[in-house]
């Protein structure tokens, strides 16, 4: 019998909760916006998983939780068998040297005063890697991996395009060689020829280099093309996660079939003859969310039941798991 | 640096005229000693409230001392006093702004607070108040101006710390395990730098000027020292009529002197943006 493979990375009921204070001086909290509640998934090693949802369903809160950029406020992240939840600034050192994130915005996310080798270099610096000379070496090598060469070492980000510049982000998030890395939206900001050619960069580089990714977005066909396992998400919750092929040939959630039924098809004519599933209406509130199941209110089959008693997400089998009163398991 | 200088002669010929009226002004206070032809405080009384003559360039003043003289050793102590006081309040401001900016919450709203009320004060009568009680002398001038414009001016760069905290680079340096001090010194403090620079050189033309000012009201350095400002309420403004020469040499010098430190720090401020890299 083969031992049970360790996740990278486990997340055990992960809530992040914002607290609204009312009042000047005598501060009082008058309710909480629950961003993430109770998200659980792992992370095998080399493995990508997709998190989508729509927007304002928690899947960046997520991310930058798991990195401890946010304060989780209950459950559990174990990363590589340590349980960092609350892991302070100094003990979080060495693990942000082992994940590691892409952001959407290229434009947003490079120092427009630092060159790219500066860039790409610095956090080989911050966690004092090699000498000034290998570290040279290592970022050179490292934009000839992205697809950039040497000469545009020396340049500033402002002179390169969106998906240029992406690459100098995914440049920077290798350096350090992580086991994990962290894509939010990596591709949404960027033109859809583009877009390809980034998905593919990355793709490729996580097969040679066997590097876990959690890949956040909110473009089906996007996520359909690079992950190995998916996890749906709505309203801070995952409602559905399942393996790529199982998820696209079997969606089971409600939600999960009407995000699926929604991806545009290049042909008019099975456009116009496939089943549509449409969700009316708007998110609720992650202030105040429904009672029972998150959905119950925009769910076309929704049971009396649904609203009040909240479904456990139960495993299938196969990998799939499905938070829905429809399959009790 | 040679790149620099080039592009600031060729897009930006307001900021090379003054970088040039500058560089005169820099050059007439640092060698003042040999380049005035008459000591500052040389009195010849046979040659009192005399005009403009290939003797003396800007004439004399009701002492018979060489207006010309006067205003290169009064250029002497307006280098030294604006760029000293300057200097000192814009790194009062960064100090101030980045802390208070970049910690933000409890911190920053103490601060501020402490900011505000400082703010409060008309900056004149604290000057004065100072001058009275240490005394007038450069070094009083020099600090005083420094903290009363420094703390001041911590809230543009506190402002400007605010929006670039919010930048994804800054999350990402945070992410990826970047100190502090760090951050403040690699990220923050060099997209606060356009708004630094223009604060200092603004801060040289306004010590330069509160300095003329506090000397014209008699609290300044004390005479006989050539300060523009002294030359201006002294003899300047007592004989105007039988010699204008006397108002209008030193008041020219802190006209130029302050509008060329001006339109060089806006240059500056737009060149050493690498994104404005060959825009006009």
């Amino acid at each position: 019998m083969t031992p049970e493979p360790v996740p990278l990375l486990r997340v055990e009921n992960l809530q992040v909760h914002f607290p609204v204070y009312s009042g000047v001086i005598a501060q009082k909290e008058v309710g909480r916006v629950r961003a993430v509640d109770g998200v659980s998934f792992s992370v095998m090693p080399g493995e990508t998983l997709g998190l989508v949802g729509e927007s304002g369903c928690g899947k960046s809160t997520t991310g930058l939780a798991l990195l401890r950029m946010l304060e989780p406020t209950g459950g559990q992240i174990v990363f590589e068998g340590t349980d960092i939840t609350r892991f302070d600034r100094k003990q979080m050192l060495p693990i942000r040297r082992r994940m590691q994130m892409v952001y959407q915005d290229p434009f947003g996310s490079l120092n427009p005063r630092m060159t790219v080798a500066d860039i790409v270099g610095e956090p080989l610096d911050v966690h004092r890697i090699g000498d000034s000379g290998a570290r040279r070496a290592k970022v050179l090598d490292l934009l000839s991996t992205v697809g950039l060469t040497k000469e545009m070492a020396g340049r500033y980000p402002h002179e390169f395009s969106g998906g240029q510049r992406q690459r100098i982000a995914i440049a920077r998030a290798l350096a350090v060689e992580p086991a994990l890395l962290i894509c939010d939206e990596p591709v949404s900001a960027l033109d859809v020829s583009i877009q390809a050619q980034v998905v593919n960069l990355l793709q490729d580089l996580q097969a040679r280099m066997g590097i876990g990714t959690i890949f956040i977005a909110h473009d089906l066909a996007v996520v359909r093309h690079i992950s190995d396992r998916i996890a749906v998400m709505y309203l801070g919750q995952i409602v559905e996660i399942a393996k790529r092929e199982t998820l696209y040939a079997r969606p089971l959630h409600p939600y999960t079939q009407a995000l699926l039924s929604a991806i545009p098809i290049p042909s008019p004519a099975i456009e116009a003859a496939r089943p549509r599933q449409i969700v009316t209406g708007e998110v609720p509130s992650a202030l105040n969310p429904p009672s029972g199941c998150r959905f119950h209110t925009r769910c076309p089959v929704a049971m009396a039941r649904c609203k009040t008693e909240i479904p456990a997400l139960t495993a299938l089998g196969d990998g799939q798991a499905v938070s829905c009163h429809l399959h009790p398991g | 640096m040679k790149r620099l200088l080039v592009r600031l002669l060729r897009e930006k010929p307001l900021g090379a005229a003054g970088a040039v009226i500058c560089l005169v002004f820099l050059f007439c206070g640092i060698f003042a000693d040999f380049l005035a032809p008459y000591g500052y405080n040389q009195i010849s009384l046979l040659n009192r409230v005399k005009p403009p003559s290939g003797q003396f360039f800007f004439g004399t003043d009701n002492l018979g001392r060489d207006v010309f003289s006067r205003c290169l050793y009064g250029a002497q102590l307006s280098v030294i006093i604006g760029f000293s006081g300057a200097a000192l309040a814009t790194a009062i401001s960064a100090v101030i702004g980045i802390v208070s900016g970049y910690l933000g919450g409890k911190t920053d709203l103490v601060t501020q607070r402490f900011v505000d009320a400082w703010m409060s004060f008309p900056e004149l009568i604290i000057l004065i108040v100072v001058v009275s009680v240490l005394g007038p002398g450069m070094g009083q001038i020099i600090v005083v101006l420094g903290l009363l414009l420094g703390i001041g001016g911590s809230r543009i760069i506190r402002g400007t710390v605010v929006s670039v905290r919010e930048n994804m680079y800054v999350h990402a340096a945070q992410s990826m395990g970047a100190g502090t001090l760090r951050i403040l010194w690699r990220h923050v403090l060099p997209n606060v730098m356009p708004p630094l620079i223009v604060l200092f050189t603004n801060r040289v033309g306004a010590v330069i000027l509160a300095e003329s000012g506090l000397s014209f009201l008699g609290f300044g350095v004390p005479p006989p020292a050539p300060t523009w400002g002294g030359m201006l309420s002294g003899s300047g403004r007592a004989y105007m009529y039988q010699g204008p020469w006397l108002a209008l040499a030193p008041g020219l010098c802190l006209t130029f002197v302050v509008y060329a430190i001006a339109m060089l720090g806006d240059a500056l401020r737009d060149l050493l943006d690498p994104r404005m890299r060959g825009s006009r």
